[in-house]
């Protein structure tokens, strides 16, 4: 792209996790299992938008939201903040970048110090951070409660005085302290009733319209990621299938496994009851990925070429890129007859 | 009570499931907590009802009250009416015929419900010890046919594997194939795809509808989940604080609901069209179980209420035909109220 | 001691205080000011001989009786009381603070000092605590202060395990990674956000083990390992009396109540810190 830089740019990267190592194997010197939990993930977000990442457990999302914070290091490949290689970044810089790049995350329960309240939760990010002055620190405190739409009296209380709702306030409000501009959200509503769901999501709209954010929004409800999301990546089994605008994504999915997702997604409308399965078989293990497409054991579509060689992510229509050997799938115009089927 | 309102004149033989004043409490430290008050709903043979609601609604221990798997110090009271038996008053040697027999359970986590050191044959050929006189090979068979009837590749090598080597949708399966041994008349899932990735959510629930038309069962789903209901259920009920405030048929109830708390709900979800727009939510949170408010228990997160709301407790009326009831003092002004799809 | 009180109230944050730390606390505090004040209390000097009431029954005149060398066994219990609450803290707070340090560390770091650390945790309690410490003292010689040594040297490494496990649980959870996220250094992410939440479990140890050694130094009394007499020290008191069990049972008897007595108060003392410091979620 020319010359501009985008606020978060991932290339070419993995991440392996040691499994087993059983010793049989050893024996046998075999190499150690491995869970590949992100494979070649090449992805941009840019300055303001929302970008969402969509997959089934085991996709690698989480993994790739820790890698956008550094809460893991790439094992290859480079996360790229501002230009910057993320990796090199060390003393001053790593901490101006952790503050510039936050998260927030999915467990209210765990993400949050049993014995901290929430004022000396706020206070600490305020002061590590150097963001205040001390004596302007309790205003601060009132200002960020009031921005997340908590009461003034939360401060003196301790994390399991609040709901689920409330703590997720908290662990935003602990985010927005250090006024970031990237906010990395992992399954933020997840844990959630829906109508406190709804809470949730309406406040970080109203945050990113407010602070200029940007958002990675990372979650396993398509409804909810096509609600948040400008541009939306599907990942399955560590690898991006498809990256695409959020509408565009849903009225014409390119990848088969993003078709396979939005049928699968129950729809809010009784007359739209179908009774066709939306996709087969089970994910299979991260253990031991076959070489060829990922989806390729369970895509109705699959052919020879899907079983031997991976397919990268290309361009398809205006922002689409997918990642499949059928480079006319959801084409406009193309006709699904001449798409191979049968296994 | 709501006894006058609620039709009990179905005849004493009708097959399947009537539920009346169906209340469990629990005591604790801080009070009586009304886990489920006053619960009526029917299942007709062959219908899948979804219960919906929200954490605390009282969904999944009312589908535990009508197996009576309430433990003390909860109570339970009403009348739970299985073929002209009521499940409540029945003795424990009578209702362990029926559990697993006539009626069966699914839950939500099938690692926890499931034994983990006995592989999934022995645990389908222990409910058909329990309920049949097969001998042991009429048994392997029928775990066989039970394992294909569910979905399970390789069945005669998965009999013989144990819960931990199953994914998370295969255990499922094997759940129901459990549930499914003594061809039950009715089957209580509760949150049965909860913890399943939505590919799988989806396997699950078509399997769920096709095992319905086979072998003619009634299902109750228990979900927090309006799109599971909406893709799955025949009528619906949806509960708030212990109440069930709304219920109809799944089209009646989607195309206009009679409840603030239902068109809340139906607003919290996000849908096709509206992208990043500000989502209909209800504000503040659920209420405490030992400290119900007055009159209505919706009233404090209510946009409709009034004066009568803070005294009253609506009961739950008949607001239309086909069984359409709502317990709100104000359901025609939330009917008339603009659409939120 | 208002910044204390604040402390103590923002932990209790409105539950009642225990019964078993209101129990215990008040033994340890008798006990406590015993050992600070004993003459208060004592009626007699502790080793003052008195030929005319050798192995007197108890009477008005001395309620405990006396021993062999008409010693009054009231006063030497009371004066033992400065002695062993002072094995009680000196034996413990060391192993407690080196042990939570090494803990902390080893459960934060991992790897290669984690399986160091096992290695050494294997080889310690493959040996009997005491067999250990009586080993230690020989070589050292008797004595009190090589007695705090002995301990010290074998007993850290029961904190040091016990806080390395709850270091490993809680560094999992999402608010320490939250504290990452934040930039925070990892002296700050162990020991302002780990260490709050998983201190207790040593701090419930630190009051049984607060119990354990008395009996331990009253064991290595007894045997003339520890303090040597004529000190008053229940352990060395006891095995005074061992010769008279028949005749003057009450020489051993009182010092054993009040080692029973005085680890009583510990044990429900830490009952009571676990009940308060327990997380509520």
């Amino acid at each position: 792209m020319n010359g501009h830089i985008p606020i978060l740019s991932v290339n070419g990267v993995y991440k392996r996790f040691s499994g087993p190592y059983s010793l049989l194997r050893r024996f046998k010197s075999e190499p150690q299992l491995a869970v590949h939990a992100l494979t070649n993930v090449t992805l941009d977000v840019e300055r303001g938008e929302t970008l969402g990442i969509v997959g089934e457990s085991g996709c690698g999302k989480s993994t790739l939201a820790r890698c956008l914070v550094r809460l893991h290091e790439a094992d290859e490949g480079v996360v790229r903040f501002d230009g910057q290689d993320i990796s090199n970044l060390s003393g001053g810089a790593r901490r101006a970048f952790n503050r510039r790049v936050q998260m927030i995350f999915q467990d209210p329960y765990g993400s949050l110090n049993p014995r901290m309240t929430v004022s000396q939760v706020l206070s600490e990010a305020l002061s590590v951070h150097k963001m205040r002055p001390k004596p302007e620190i309790p205003g601060r405190i009132a200002e960020l409660l009031d921005l997340v739409r908590l009461p003034a009296d939360a401060a003196g209380r301790y994390p399991h005085e609040f709901s689920g709702g409330q703590r997720q306030r908290i662990g935003i409000a602990r985010a927005l302290a250090v006024e970031p501009e990237v906010i990395v959200a992992d399954e933020l509503v997840s844990a959630l009733d829906v109508s406190v769901q709804a809470q949730v999501v309406n406040l970080l709209l109203q945050l990113q319209e407010k602070l200029h954010l940007t958002v990675v929004f990372v979650a396993h409800d398509l409804r909810l990621v096509r609600h948040i999301s400008h541009r939306v990546a599907v990942m399955y089994l560590g690898q991006v299938m498809e990256i695409s605008p959020s509408e565009a994504l849903f009225s014409a999915p390119r990848h088969p496994y993003s078709k396979a997702l939005l049928e699968a997604a129950p729809e809010l409308d009784p007359a739209h009851k179908n009774r066709n399965v939306a996709l087969r078989g089970e994910l299979p293990s991260p253990l031991d990925l076959p070489p060829g497409c990922p989806f390729a054991g369970r895509c109705p579509h699959v052919f020879d070429r899907c079983r031997v060689e991976r397919p990268v992510l290309t361009p398809r229509g205006p922002g689409q890129m997918a990642a499949c050997h059928l480079t006319d799938f959801g084409a406009p115009g193309a006709s699904s007859d001449q798409l191979p089927t049968g296994h | 009570m709501t006894a006058s309102t609620v039709p009990t004149s179905l005849p004493q033989t009708a097959p399947g499931l009537l539920v009346r004043g169906l209340t469990t409490t629990f005591d604790t430290s801080r009070g009586v907590a009304i886990a489920a008050a006053d619960v009526d709903f029917d299942v007709a043979p062959g219908e899948v009802v979804g219960l919906v609601g929200e954490s605390g609604s009282g969904k999944s221990v009312t589908l535990r009250s009508i197996m009576r798997l309430i433990r003390e110090p909860g109570k339970v009271t009403g009348r739970v009416e299985w073929g002209g038996r009521d499940l409540v008053a029945m003795p424990a040697e009578e209702l362990r015929r029926v559990r697993g027999g006539e009626i069966a359970m699914i839950f939500q986590e099938p690692m926890t419900a499931l034994n983990p050191v006995l592989p999934i044959g022995a645990q389908i050929e222990e409910n058909l010890v329990a309920h049949t006189d097969l001998n042991r090979r009429q048994r392997r068979e029928r775990a066989l046919e039970l394992m294909n009837i569910v979905g399970i590749p390789a069945p005669e090598r998965r009999l013989d594997e144990y819960p931990h080597q199953f994914s998370g949708g295969m255990r499922q399966r094997a759940m129901i194939a459990i549930a499914l041994a003594c061809s039950p008349k009715l089957l209580l899932a509760d949150e049965p795809t909860t913890a399943l990735d939505v590919t799988i959510q989806d396997q699950i629930l078509k399997l769920l509808l096709d095992l319905r038309d086979r072998m003619a069962m009634s299902v109750v789903l228990v979900t927090h989940d309006l799109g599971v209901v909406a893709a799955t259920c025949d009528r619906m009920a949806v509960m708030y604080a212990g109440r069930i405030v709304e219920t109809g048929t799944v089209a009646d109830v989607f195309a206009c609901p009679n409840h603030p708390y239902t068109r809340g709900l139906l607003g919290s979800v996000p849908r096709s069209g509206q992208s990043r727009t500000m989502l209909q939510s209800i504000d503040g949170t659920p209420p405490n179980l030992t400290d119900l408010p007055d009159g209505c228990a919706f009233h404090p997160r209510c946009s409709f209420a009034t004066e009568i709301c803070l005294k009253q407790r609506p009961p739950l009326d008949l607001v239309g035909t086909d069984g359409r009831r709502a317990a709100c003092h104000h359901h025609e002004r939330v009917a008339a109220a603009e659409p939120i799809l | 001691m208002s910044a204390l009180a604040k402390t103590a109230r923002s932990m209790l944050r409105g539950k009642p205080m225990p019964r078993s730390l209101i129990t215990g606390g008040s033994i340890l505090l008798v006990s406590l000011i015993m050992a600070v004040w004993p003459t208060l209390f004592a009626p007699y000097d502790p080793n003052e001989f008195d030929y005319n009431a050798l192995l007197a029954a108890p009477s008005l005149a001395h309620p405990f009786g006396t021993d062999s060398f008409g010693r009054d066994v009231l006063s030497r219990v009371i004066h033992a009381y400065t002695v062993d609450m002072q094995i009680a803290v000196f034996a413990t707070v060391g192993p407690f603070v080196f042990g939570t340090l090494v803990g902390a560390f080893v459960g934060y770091v991992g790897g290669f000092w984690e399986a160091l650390f096992g290695r050494l945790v294997d080889a310690t309690v493959t040996f009997p605590f005491l067999v250990l410490v009586i080993a230690i003292v020989s070589v050292l010689g008797p004595g009190l202060g090589n007695m705090y040594v002995a301990v010290g040297i074998v007993g850290w490494v029961f904190y040091a395990r016990l806080v390395a496990s709850e270091i490993k649980v809680q560094k999992r959870l999402d608010y320490a990674d939250a504290g990452r996220v934040m930039g925070y250094t990892p002296w700050r992410i162990v020991f302002r956000h780990l260490l709050p939440n998983a201190i207790t479990p040593a701090i419930v140890y630190w009051m049984t083990d607060m119990a354990l050694a008395i009996l331990l130094g009253s064991s290595l009394g007894y045997l003339g390992l520890g303090a040597q007499p004529p000190t008053a020290e229940w352990g060395v008191q006891i095995a005074d009396g061992k010769n008279f069990m028949n005749t003057a049972w009450w020489i051993s008897v009182f010092p054993g109540v009040a080692i029973v007595l005085t680890g009583l108060g510990f044990s429900l003392a830490g009952d009571g810190v676990a009940e308060i410091l327990r997380v509520r979620r």
